[in-house]
């Protein structure tokens, strides 16, 4: 079951295959879709308050761990004094409670932690998924049954029980940030080497390929020169979608105390903190539960858009409500060749639209030309 | 082998190939660890002797083959260990003593066991039903301002880490208007009424993230299945919306909510922790926490080992039932 699922989210074996065109129709497709858009600023906003975070709190004046006891109003248990939990030019988003620390600076500290942990596994995921999936592809029938084995049983591993175990026995030493990428990385990377794996077989047996191997190049030549480039799409695709799962690892690890210890400030622990306070001090979750809700929507949304830009055809089965109108417009023409490969799924809608239209439901196909590119054809 | 019977007894095979390759690897990876057991069970104030009296007594000093035998002898038929003076029994499916309180491991999960699958069960019947609910209505509802709205919340849904909406919940349920008490576990054979009134926010907590991907899916599925020719026939003929929808559609979709259920278990395991920690439910989760904050590492490892053991279970049944469901999958 879960091979199958997998294999069915894998991104389709029709994909072209990237070169000079293929990067171009990739932006124009990303660029059509408005939400991805959204999402790409959005996180591209992120981003740089993580990068200048020190720069930002600098132009503040305050820093993330410096404790403000005047600010606390300790006859009211310890809240910020002042009607919006310390909000001024000195402390733009306040301060915390019991502590005085100041929100903006920790928030922004945060970004960096969060994105920072999230990016370092998704490249350790990455490395060890498509060095393992090729490996196992590539290597005779014991490599692979041993290698495909591994994979199966690293899948089965459920991801924050087994950080959250491992976190335990590691000295409280080693840098922790380091060592939260480490443990999700070395944990989660099961289905990129599933998916790498099956995509390297079919590649396999390609022309192109076999003509390398007849050549006389050899297995690591082969892998570098013939096989990488086509497994980008995949391999970027589901790294697209990983980035904001290990956020949310990384905040929930952090949330129950065993990711990125104090001080180091994190959002998941700014939780923790607010969990304490919810009935004192309720605005002062909305803060770090706002920051990591919109970094993981926009990453989600971002990584879907990648996903139909550089697979329509498997996209167009998930695709969510926003901007579909001009992705599917974008689509239609690129991808009316794909559709027909789509297990006999809405070919004929995409094309003609009015064959449909007469049934009296103009928008039943899950095509990549859907409901709106139907009645654009309509209009 | 072929055939149905044969496919499952391959699986079966497979499963507990599985589960005996994690408990070598969770054994290996925790019991080899940098960090010395000895003097974190003994506490910083120990003397050297102190710890070395420790040490013999968890029978540390063993070779790390030895100590795996002796844990496996003590999952098939039981041990005996000396704590200090007096010699404890520990009866089969034995998973060794806590460290910190010598209680048995098997026996504190036994006791922690009924919390974490009230929890992760009731849940599961929530996003089941909100989540196919949701994924039926927008397949329904396709193309119109109602399935745009219902697509744009599952999306959020998805994006929501657990303990966020866990937090907002309570936040805004308990907090704010003072529609539920703060959950307190009541268990199920002592009152049944005031077990599930405690457990609704948890089980919404833990339910309305999963009910997105469901949502999703189902929808996808349904709508890859309104797409073929099969179901054009049928309109053809003049079969209603609602019948198209409620039996044709709808069936399409079974197999992959299986699959995904299974799948998402861990997951779903995963957040009945956070979920557990979060309304200080008295479950798996929370000691498992607990146990790793004071590197008790028999707890540890005989609550992931458990853990371990109900997801590998939980694929290997929705293998089967997806087999059951979907005929067209290969069986291999």
């Amino acid at each position: 079951m879960s091979e199958a699922l997998v294999a069915s989210r894998a991104p389709g074996t029709d994909t072209s295959v990237p070169g000079v065109s293929g990067a171009r129709q990739f932006w124009r497709r990303l660029r059509a879709q408005r939400a991805a858009l959204v999402a790409a600023g959005i996180v591209a906003l992120l981003v740089l308050v993580a990068l200048a975070a020190p720069l930002l709190t600098a132009i503040e004046g305050q820093d993330p761990t410096t404790y403000h006891p005047s600010l606390i109003d300790s006859a009211r248990g310890g809240v910020p004094v002042g009607s919006l939990g310390g909000i001024g030019g000195d402390h733009w988003l306040g301060v915390e409670p019991q502590t005085g620390r100041d929100l903006f600076a920790r928030l922004a500290y945060g970004a960096r932690v969060s994105l920072g942990v999230a990016l370092a596994a998704t490249l350790v995921q990455v490395f060890i998924g498509v060095v393992v999936g090729v490996a196992a592809a590539l290597g005779n029938r014991w490599v692979d049954q041993l290698l495909s084995r591994a994979t199966d049983i690293i899948v089965a591993m459920p991801l924050m029980i087994m950080s959250l175990a491992l976190l335990a026995i590691v000295p409280s030493s080693f840098p922790r940030p380091v060592l939260v990428a480490l443990v999700i990385g070395l944990i989660a990377w099961g289905n990129i080497a599933k998916i790498v794996r099956a995509q390297t077989l079919t590649l396999k047996e390609l022309d192109y390929v076999s003509a390398a191997r007849l050549s006389g190049w050899g297995a690591w030549r082969i892998a570098r020169r013939e096989l990488l480039p086509g497994l980008a799409a995949p391999v970027i695709t589901y790294s697209a979608l990983l980035v904001p799962q290990n956020i949310s690892v990384e905040a929930a690890l952090s949330f129950l105390g065993v990711g990125v210890k104090p001080p180091t400030p994190s959002w998941g622990q700014m939780l923790t903190a607010a969990d304490v306070w919810y009935q004192a001090a309720p605005q002062y979750l909305l803060l770090p539960a706002g920051a990591l809700f919109v970094t993981v929507l926009a990453l989600t949304v971002l990584g879907d858009g990648v996903r139909t830009a550089l697979d329509p055809r498997a996209a167009s089965r998930l695709r969510v409500g926003t901007g579909r109108r001009r992705e599917a417009m974008a689509d239609a023409g690129a991808s009316a060749g794909a559709t027909t490969a789509d297990a006999g799924a809405g070919t004929v809608h995409a094309s003609s639209g009015t064959v449909h239209a007469s049934s009296g439901s103009a928008d039943a196909s899950t095509g990549s030309a859907d409901a709106s590119a139907t009645k654009e054809a309509k209009a | 082998m072929n055939g149905f019977g044969g496919f499952v007894l391959r699986r079966a095979i497979g499963t507990v190939v599985t589960l005996f390759a994690i408990s070598v690897i969770i054994y290996l990876v925790f019991y080899a660890t940098p960090g010395n057991v000895a003097q974190i069970t003994c506490g910083p104030r120990c003397s050297p002797v102190q710890v070395h009296q420790v040490a013999q007594q968890l029978h540390l000093d063993d070779p790390l083959y030895v100590r795996y035998w002796h844990f496996l002898q003590g999952i098939v038929v039981g041990q005996d260990y000396s704590t200090g003076t007096s010699v404890q029994h520990c009866s089969a499916p034995c998973l060794g003593l806590s460290y910190q309180t010598d209680q048995q491991v098997t026996q504190l999960i036994l006791t922690k066991l009924p919390v974490s699958l009230s929890l992760v069960f009731g849940a599961m019947v929530l996003w089941l039903v909100l989540g196919v609910g949701t994924g039926v209505l927008s397949a329904w509802r396709r193309g119109r301002l109602s399935e745009r709205m219902l697509t744009g919340i599952t999306l959020a849904g998805v994006a929501t880490p657990v303990f966020v909406i866990g937090l907002v919940l309570m936040i805004v349920v308990c907090g704010q208007l003072q529609l539920l008490p703060f959950p307190q576990y009541v268990d199920f054979t002592d009152d049944p009424e005031q077990w599930a009134w405690n457990l609704l926010l948890p089980w919404f907590s833990l339910a309305l993230i999963e009910a997105a991907a469901f949502a999703r899916l189902t929808r996808a599925s349904m709508l890859e299945t309104l797409a073929e020719d099969h179901i054009r026939t049928f309109r053809a003929y003049g079969v209603g919306e609602r019948s198209i929808i409620g039996r044709h559609a709808l069936r399409g979709a079974f197999a992959p909510v299986i699959a995904l259920n299974a799948n998402n278990v861990g997951s779903a395991v995963g957040g009945a922790v956070l979920t557990e920690t979060l309304f200080g439910l008295p479950g798996i989760g929370q000691e498992l926490v607990h146990a790793v904050n004071v590197v008790d590492l028999p707890v540890v490892v005989g609550m992931v080992l458990v853990i371990g053991f109900f997801v590998v279970l939980a694929n290997a049944v929705a293998d089967v039932l997806y087999a059951v469901a979907d005929r067209r999958v290969v069986l291999v």
